[in-house]
């Protein structure tokens, strides 16, 4: 059905804040003085019409809640006709609250975090530009329109991680990210060559049909079909969601002002990669070895997630080996299809909330300790900035699945959906993800305990002091949604209400006592429990022990970059300077040959240059004799 | 209006121009920069008015112009463009204008590094006025003698532009130029002659009746298949090189690395387009079955080019080599949209024409504006730029980024088009192409960071920011990549219905997909 009403102004969502991110990089420094003003206003703008658009989507029927929007004809040449279609429906609607309304709130602390930043304007510019391209990806209404957004997304994601470029570490890490996230784009690229190959559009519509039932053309595809579509579209998440193999980018994404890692890194962007899956529901039912795929990247990324949490002493790199685990538990729920879906949503925008709470949290303190970042040099502040502490230990309960907060409802649903899928493979997928659990309570509990407990360990000169309260009021909002979000979502109808884009779950009457759940508990105990042991209980030395072989592991990423170093960099390398080489002396060997029968080297060559002008004079004379005669000769005959 | 001979005023009126900046005194040198970019905001402004005629529903080809030249020899003067012409043509008008501004303080300098000494500027200025009189012509030719008359003028302008204004290898260069583009030239002129005889056999035998070089006519022929082959390789060869395509490539580079930074818009931006163009125009359409016949070698040769020209970008040292070897990779990428014959792919192929123009045209004055401020075009010789010059860094990257088909700028679109259009026929070159779009990330991105981020060295720390006549060359460029890639289709309509009639000669029809949408029923 078309949009009406506000939702026929749904481009404004995406128009809002790309025209504040336009005048602030054409305006340059002109605009410095109001800058960061002008870029929360058009991030708190976008909010205030997503939520009009979802008020005015609850006054409808369910089954009219699908609503598109044509904009323009974009592309229309052969096979390829693409509309500038937007889609707004319950999945989408649900993003564009989570990113509008997360979104703002950071846009509101970095006016803090950023305050002594020359280039503050510059970097508001760029967080519009993050939430008008995330925007598009969500709410595109065929799969070319979200991918304008995907690719809008890694390019302010590029832009804020190397925000500072004069650091070489920051430069680095902003290449490395967007070309590994170019890896996983060539298999979203070459999915949408499919699509236009098979059905002869990439419109959501057609594909994945209207209602709940999935009844596009999706349904009518082969086996072996879907399974490349899905595979190749799981290849494109990986890369930007930071799952095995693609995931080595999210650790160095960290250069990047904390901000970003939240509003990015943390939660939204990473979580594209879930959208993707779960709104390609139809296309992923129909294989079951893709989706098979799906739960197996899912559960291993977020053990390696897990045990690299364990082993960093960097605050932010710690929360951001966390936020590829619970993608990994997002992935792994998206795989198992329509008993997973739900909790897949709920637990992305339950962990948007406590996530993002968590790096800005993990933001005041840095704020507080001169940038510093290693945990080591932290303790005890917990009396130095008491909101902080509050407002990180609330996001860090919501995490662990403390029962009652936001993630005990979401990411046991998980576990739980993860057992129910039977068989061998759901006994395996569901003790990963709850030994996943278990270690994410000894992750958080070593991050919580060496920064806010035990005795200070900074050096003389270091003044821990709270943040402004332009950082303070988005932490204690953000908290809020850490303890309510997700009992919020699950027990308020969140399966109803994606129920007409995703499908009914088979049953999801929630149950408070399970023995997942109790499992997850108890492991949850033990996990926080030793990280009490060994940093709550004894001092932390504040040089990093020589530590086991897994943490050896843990602090390089699971050797991740070693192996890529060694299976690609290298060899590229190398073949880089084959090339070269062979194209100086081989090709061109031949050529120059040639020349040298002319001139011989260049030196020759200029002292015969001007002679060579008459030759060329002669050469073109000569030429045009030979035409003539030719001509002559044929029209004699 | 429409009797008006546009086309010709176009091709004459830069001519005249180029001839009037050359025998202006020699230190009138401000006059001849001034005449020269009146000329060509002139010449410019005429071209959009006339594309404001075009009728992208009426005849294929249009402004048509047919004068006898050479009668005893069939040769006429026969203009006219069709979409994939008249939007070549746009691009080239667009451009020059832009490259004098850029070129304003530079061009009486050596392009080059080594080469401080100073050169008449106004014999600069009038030869770009000249080689944008042979541009036009080129693409306005409907005439195929006439049109090889203009593809060995375009050699002169850039030959003395080269040889003249270049760098201290400067000669090496232009000769290296000049011999791969005459040997290109001889073996087309060899064809092209051939071509005469063929048409004045009588229709019954394949030809027209009478000789002629008319594309109308000749493009009417039905041509004996040995023959056809023959012919297609004498086309194909000279425009491989123009092209330029992996192996005939390595001119580039070397002319790339010599020549000046604004120049090389022109000859990369435009005049290579040439060999694409032609492919599309004459190889495919002349001799359609031999077209086909080399298919399978061409593609390979193309997908050889998108990778082969990718990984030497990313192994260059110098700024200008590296935009030379990008432009060898994104040249693979056309031919392979020609070669697919399908309508997405060669429609995507005449965009990407286009959209290169812009994309690498921004590239090159940018570079150019970084070799005139470190005097260098060495990538280890900047570093850190970005924190001292904002602007300059800014449209670096947008115009990297163009580089490398970012979605939201013009290049994706049609590369995109490339993509798909030829998936939908030819899967494994589609697929093998995509690493290209990695290589892409690196060449831009690592370039990126070594020359704008990390600290700024001593010598960087000096330069100035883009200056205002700077900032008015670079930014119609930009606005025009940003305003393509989101709004490609005003184009397109103007190059579909060319591609239309290239595919109804080819006897070509897109592959229909698997699973028809339009009957869409309840799940099995």
């Amino acid at each position: 059905m078309k949009a009406e009403g506000i939702q026929a102004a749904s481009w404004l969502l995406i128009a809002l804040p790309l025209a504040g991110a336009a005048i602030l990089l054409l305006g340059g420094r002109r605009t410095d003085r109001w800058g960061h003003l002008l870029g929360v206003t058009a991030s708190a703008a976008s909010f205030v019409v997503g939520v009009a658009m979802f008020a005015q989507m609850l006054g409808y029927d369910a089954e009219e809640r699908r609503r598109t929007l044509h904009l323009w004809d974009f592309i229309d040449a052969g096979v390829v006709k693409v509309g500038a279609d937007l889609l707004v429906d319950p999945l989408s609607i649900s993003f564009v609250l989570l990113i509008t309304g997360v979104g703002t709130l950071i846009h509101v602390y970095s006016i803090g975090y950023m305050a002594h930043d020359p280039d503050r304007r510059r970097f508001f510019a760029y967080l519009n530009l993050f939430v008008a391209a995330m925007l598009t990806l969500v709410l595109g209404g065929n799969y070319v329109i979200t991918f304008l957004g995907w690719e809008g997304v890694g390019l302010a994601s590029y832009l804020l991680i190397g925000f500072w470029q004069y650091k070489p570490t920051a430069a680095t890490a902003a290449k490395k990210a967007f070309v590994v996230n170019r890896v996983g784009d060539l298999g979203f690229l070459t999915a949408l060559m499919l699509m236009f190959a098979v059905f002869g559009t990439a419109g959501f519509d057609q594909i994945l049909g209207t209602g709940a039932e999935h009844v596009g053309a999706a349904a009518k595809l082969s086996s072996g079909t879907a399974t490349a579509l899905g595979l190749l579209l799981l290849l494109g998440a990986c890369g930007k969601s930071a799952q095995l193999p693609l995931q080595s980018w999210l650790l160095d994404a960290m250069e990047g002002p904390t901000p970003v890692s939240a509003l990015i890194h943390a939660a939204t962007m990473v979580t594209a990669g879930v959208y993707l899956i779960v709104r390609s529901a139809a296309i992923f039912e129909m294989s079951h070895t893709a989706q098979l795929v799906v739960t197996i990247v899912g559960a291993a990324t977020l053990l390696a997630g897990a045990v690299i949490g364990c082993g960093k002493d960097d605050i932010k790199k710690a929360l951001a080996g966390s936020t590829m685990s619970q993608i990994g538990y997002m992935h792994l729920a998206a795989g198992l299809g329509k008993t997973g879906y739900v909790f897949a949503i709920a637990h992305l925008i339950a962990h948007g909330f406590f996530k993002a709470g968590l790096f800005l949290g993990a933001g005041s303190v840095m704020h507080g300790m001169n940038d510093d970042v290693n945990m080591r040099h932290y303790g005890g502040l917990r009396k130095m900035m008491v909101l902080t502490w509050a407002t990180f230990g609330l996001g860090y309960l919501a995490i662990i699945g403390f029962p009652f907060l936001s993630g005990w409802f979401t990411k046991d649903g998980i576990i739980e959906a993860a057992f129910e899928k039977g068989g061998t493979s759901g006994s395996i997928l569901g003790a990963c993800a709850l030994i996943g659990a278990g270690i994410t309570a000894y992750y958080m509990s070593r991050v919580m305990f060496m920064t806010f407990y035990g005795e200070k360990r900074w050096e003389e000169g270091v003044h821990p002091h709270e943040s402004p309260k332009v950082m303070t009021v988005p932490l204690i909002l953000l908290s809020f949604g850490s303890v309510f979000a997700g009992g919020f979502l699950v027990l308020g109808g969140f399966a109803d209400f994606l129920a007409p884009v995703v499908g009914e779950p088979e049953h999801h009457e929630f149950k408070f006592i399970t023995v997942p759940g109790i499992a997850t508990f108890v492991l949850m105990v033990l996990g926080a429990g030793i990280a009490w042991r060994q940093y709550g209980a004894r001092p932390v030395p504040t040089t990093a022990p020589k530590g086991s072989f897994v943490t050896v592991a843990a602090r390089k990423d699971l050797y991740g970059d070693a192996l890529n170093e060694s299976l690609l960099m290298r060899p590229g390398q190398w073949l880089t300077r084959l090339a070269v080489w062979f194209d100086n002396r081989g090709v061109d060997g031949a050529v120059n040959g040639l020349a040298a029968g002319i001139g011989g080297t260049s030196g020759r060559v200029r002292r015969i240059q001007t002679g060579f002008v008459r030759s060329y004079a002669l050469s073109m004379f000569f030429g045009a004799a030979v035409i003539v005669a030719a001509l002559l000769a044929v029209n004699v005959s | 209006m429409n009797d008006f001979p546009w086309l010709s005023v176009l091709i004459a009126l830069p001519l005249v121009g180029a001839l009037v900046v050359a025998l202006l005194p020699s230190a009138r040198e401000t006059l001849a920069k001034q005449v020269t970019l009146g000329v060509s905001v002139v010449v410019a402004a005429l071209a959009l008015v006339m594309t404001s005629q075009f009728d992208t529903g009426g005849a294929r080809f249009q402004f048509e112009e047919k004068y006898w030249w050479i009668k005893q020899f069939g040769v006429h003067w026969a203009v006219g463009v069709d979409g994939i012409a008249l939007t070549l043509v746009v691009l080239s008008v667009i451009l020059v204008p832009l490259v004098v501004l850029a070129s304003w303080d530079e061009a009486g300098r050596s392009g080059g590094v080594d080469v401080p000494a100073r050169r008449s500027a106004k014999t600069y200025f009038a030869l770009l006025l000249g080689l944008e009189a042979t541009m036009i012509g080129v693409f306005a030719a409907t005439d195929v003698f006439l049109f090889y008359v203009f593809f060995e003028a375009m050699l002169i302008p850039v030959y003395f532009i080269i040889g003249y204004y270049g760098g201290a290898q400067r000669s090496y260069a232009a000769v290296k130029f000049l011999l791969y583009s005459l040997f290109g030239g001889l073996l087309m002129l060899v064809a092209v002659i051939w071509l005469y005889p063929l048409s004045a056999k009588a229709p019954s035998a394949g030809g027209v009746g009478h000789g002629t070089f008319l594309f109308s006519e000749l493009s009417t022929m039905h041509i004996e298949p040995t023959t056809a082959r023959w012919l297609f390789l004498g086309f194909f060869v000279a425009f491989a090189i123009k092209a330029p395509m992996v192996p005939v490539h390595t001119w580039l580079p070397d002319a790339a690395a010599q020549s000046p930074a604004g120049a090389l818009v022109l000859v990369v931006g435009v005049l290579d387009k040439v060999g694409t163009y032609g492919m599309l125009r004459f190889c495919l359409e002349l001799f359609p079955g031999a077209a086909k016949w080399a298919t399978p070698v061409v593609l390979a040769l193309a997908v050889v080019s998108i990778i082969y020209g990718a990984v030497l970008a990313i192994g260059q040292v110098d700024l200008k080599r590296l935009v030379a070897y990008t432009s060898v990779s994104h040249f693979g990428f056309i031919v392979l949209g020609i070669f697919a014959m399908t309508t997405a792919g060669q429609s995507g192929a005449a965009l990407y024409m286009i959209n290169h123009g812009f994309s690498t045209g921004a590239l090159f004055l940018i570079v150019g504006f970084m070799i005139v401020r470190r005097r260098s075009a060495r990538i280890a010789d900047f570093g850190g730029v970005q924190k001292i010059a904002p602007v300059l860094a800014g449209t670096f990257l947008v115009a990297g980024l163009s580089g490398l088909s970012l979605p939201g700028l013009a290049p994706f679109v049609s590369e995109f088009m490339v993509f798909t259009g030829t998936f939908e026929r030819y899967r494994v070159p589609a697929v093998i192409a995509t690493i290209g779009i990695v290589l892409a990330a690196i060449y831009i991105l690592w370039t990126y960071q070594r020359t704008m981020g990390g600290p700024a060295a001593e010598p960087v720390r000096a330069m100035p920011d883009l200056s205002a006549r700077e900032k008015l060359a670079v930014a119609p460029i930009i606005a025009i990549i940003v305003a393509m890639g989101f709004f490609p289709q005003p184009v397109l309509d103007v190059i579909n219905p060319s591609v239309k009639q290239t595919m109804v000669r080819l006897d070509r029809h897109d592959p229909a997909p698997k699973i028809n949408v339009a009957e869409n029923g309840a799940r099995p």
